[in-house]
């Protein structure tokens, strides 16, 4: 990939900006716009930008692709965990209310897990579906 | 008012970009229309007072499938093959096509009139359970954004669903597209050194 030290400049101001702002949006959902699926999108967005500017093998190694592979099914599985975890304390599927001291505090840690999960596994399937389309045209 | 001005605005310009799309066999400057085209479209969605919505699109619309259809396009060639050449002049007549398209168009045009008017709290939409949310989604969440009480909370079944069609499309590009294509010998010894190191 062709050097070029205008892109690489502004892409180190413009990622660490990019991957702080997904975990605003992940996790101030609660309160503003956005959630895990925004979040996820945005977070891939800032390393889909380090592929295109650095080049797909340096990006492939800072996120090696098995290690994506275990992030999307982590995140379903975080997801479905919260269910199981509901319904072993008593409740019914995905009904987050005996997961805190109170119901609110239940809710409260069961939206944010649940959130947690979707950033997960939509950033790691867009990382996924990116390197693997862009992986095609290497050689 | 000012609402409308932005709405004809932004309605402009998708119909300008649709049909500029339509006509242009440059590929890259396709794609990089239907950047545009989302864009605009979350520029609606914030008119329409859901920046949830718009936020999605933006990122995804503008944002991701832009760039997957860049890393397709650098796959293939970048002019889209004219369908009609001399030497393959077209043979069909225009009219059929230009009726049923009308047809359609104007039906669906015809059954916009009986779609009660935006916000309209009437709304077969307001009616049933969008009424129980807004009235009880802070007490029962304790989340002032009911569109995250909503979908992380009360549909968190469907959310559950979305978040596996996910999955399934990562597996699904990884099953079709993600494997070690056959190579020639050279190529492949390489590789294997490279596992090696």
């Amino acid at each position: 990939m062709r050097s070029n030290l205008i892109l690489h400049v502004v892409a180190k101001f413009v990622i660490p900006l990019i991957i702080l702002f997904a975990l605003y949006v992940q996790f101030h959902g609660d309160f503003g716009p956005g959630g895990g699926f925004q979040a996820g999108v945005i977070f891939s967005a800032a390393f889909i930008l380090y592929a295109l500017v650095f080049g797909l093998d340096v990006a492939e190694k800072i996120i090696p692709a098995n290690w994506l592979r275990i992030l999307a099914a982590l995140g379903v599985l975080i997801y479905a965990g919260v269910g199981l975890a509901s319904l072993l304390l008593g409740a019914n599927y995905l009904d987050y209310t005996p997961l805190g001291s109170n119901p609110i505090a239940g809710q409260h840690l069961g939206i944010l897990l649940v959130e947690l999960g979707v950033g997960i596994t939509v950033a790691a399937a867009m990382l996924i579906i990116f390197f693997t389309f862009a992986g095609r045209g290497r050689d | 008012m000012i609402d409308i001005i932005i709405d004809i605005t932004l309605l402009t310009f998708l119909a300008i970009t649709s049909i500029a799309i339509l006509r242009m066999s440059n590929l890259f400057a396709i794609v990089m229309l239907f950047g545009i085209f989302s864009l605009l479209s979350a520029g609606l969605f914030v008119v329409m007072d859901a920046p949830d919505v718009a936020f999605t699109e933006a990122a995804v619309g503008a944002g991701i499938s832009t760039v997957l259809m860049l890393a397709t396009l650098a796959l293939v060639k970048r002019q889209q093959k004219p369908h009609y050449t001399e030497e393959t002049p077209q043979t069909h007549r225009p009219w059929l096509p230009l009726l049923v398209v009308a047809v359609t168009g104007s039906t669906l045009i015809y059954g916009t009139w009986d779609i009660p008017a935006f916000g309209a709290p009437d709304a077969p939409a307001q009616t049933h359970v969008a009424r129980y949310y807004i009235d009880n989604a802070l007490q029962e969440t304790g989340v002032p954004n009911i569109v995250t009480a909503v979908l992380a909370s009360y549909r968190s079944f469907d959310t559950l669903g979305e978040v596996a069609v996910i999955f399934t499309a990562a597996v699904a590009v990884l099953l079709l597209i993600g494997g070690r294509r056959p190579k020639s010998s050279d190529t492949t010894e390489d590789e294997e050194k490279q596992d090696e190191i």
